[in-house]
């Protein structure tokens, strides 16, 4: 099957809505299709990679953790908006640590979260085949 | 009255429409989505003054699910779902701003 290049567009919060949790679902299968995955976190999306979420009191599943799982997809292009994370009063120490294995260089553990300017991620944007928003 | 606030400010504008026409007693609850407007962030100065005034509560469940109970902003008060209760025992009709 040829290799496509998918990027997913997150950009809400996770547990109001279920399109984080759905988006993360699609996100998977199409690695199970070994396609060429990215995603990007923009607007109130970059709150689905924050550190800390605990959700014991609303009675959901938090699914933060599966992002930790990415990288064992090959998932490990995740780029968050550097404008999104400001205007919410966020920085990269607010996000999960989230990490892949590069086959290429011995297996070294290497960040997949990578923060981004509007303006790159247009670029990003453009270099894809197919990009779904939710 | 209570008036509830379950969107991010950020991306829709029921918080701001509560604003236009909520009078000077009544009280705001964030929940789910809403509690976005919680945080320090760039919509602050929206409900900065009537958090001032002891009149914003974000439910503390929603925030903790978002991690962001550290980045809570001064004033506003963090109530379980029992004090959910006591604000609309309290407060009498209560309005949904979805």
């Amino acid at each position: 099957m040829a290799i496509k290049k998918f990027m997913y567009l997150n950009r809400k919060a996770s547990y109001g809505t279920a399109y984080a949790i759905e988006s993360l679902e699609v996100v998977l299968i199409a690695a199970a299709f070994d396609q060429d995955v990215s995603l990007a976190f923009i607007d109130d999306g970059v709150y689905q990679i924050v550190e800390g979420q605990n959700t014991d009191g609303i009675g959901m599943k938090n699914f933060s953790k599966t992002f930790h799982a990415l990288g064992d997809y090959d998932i490990n292009k995740l780029y968050v908006s550097a404008e999104s994370l400001e205007e919410r009063g966020l920085t990269a120490d607010d996000l999960m640590p989230l990490v892949y294995e590069d086959e290429d260089d011995d297996w070294e553990e290497k960040p997949s979260v990578k923060i981004v300017s509007n303006a790159e991620l247009t670029k990003i944007m453009s270099d894809q085949d197919v990009c779904l928003s939710f | 009255m209570l008036h509830t606030v379950n969107k991010s400010s950020f991306e829709r504008n029921s918080l701001q429409s509560c604003l236009n026409t909520i009078d000077d007693t009544s009280v705001i609850l964030l929940i789910e989505d809403g509690v976005i407007s919680a945080a320090k962030n760039a919509n602050s100065p929206m409900l900065a003054d009537l958090a001032t005034q002891g009149r914003v509560y974000a439910l503390q469940g929603d925030v903790d699910a978002r991690g962001i109970s550290t980045k809570v902003a001064d004033n506003i008060k963090l109530v379980d779902y029992a004090g959910f209760v006591d604000l609309v025992v309290e407060h009498g009709t209560a309005v949904s701003w979805v």
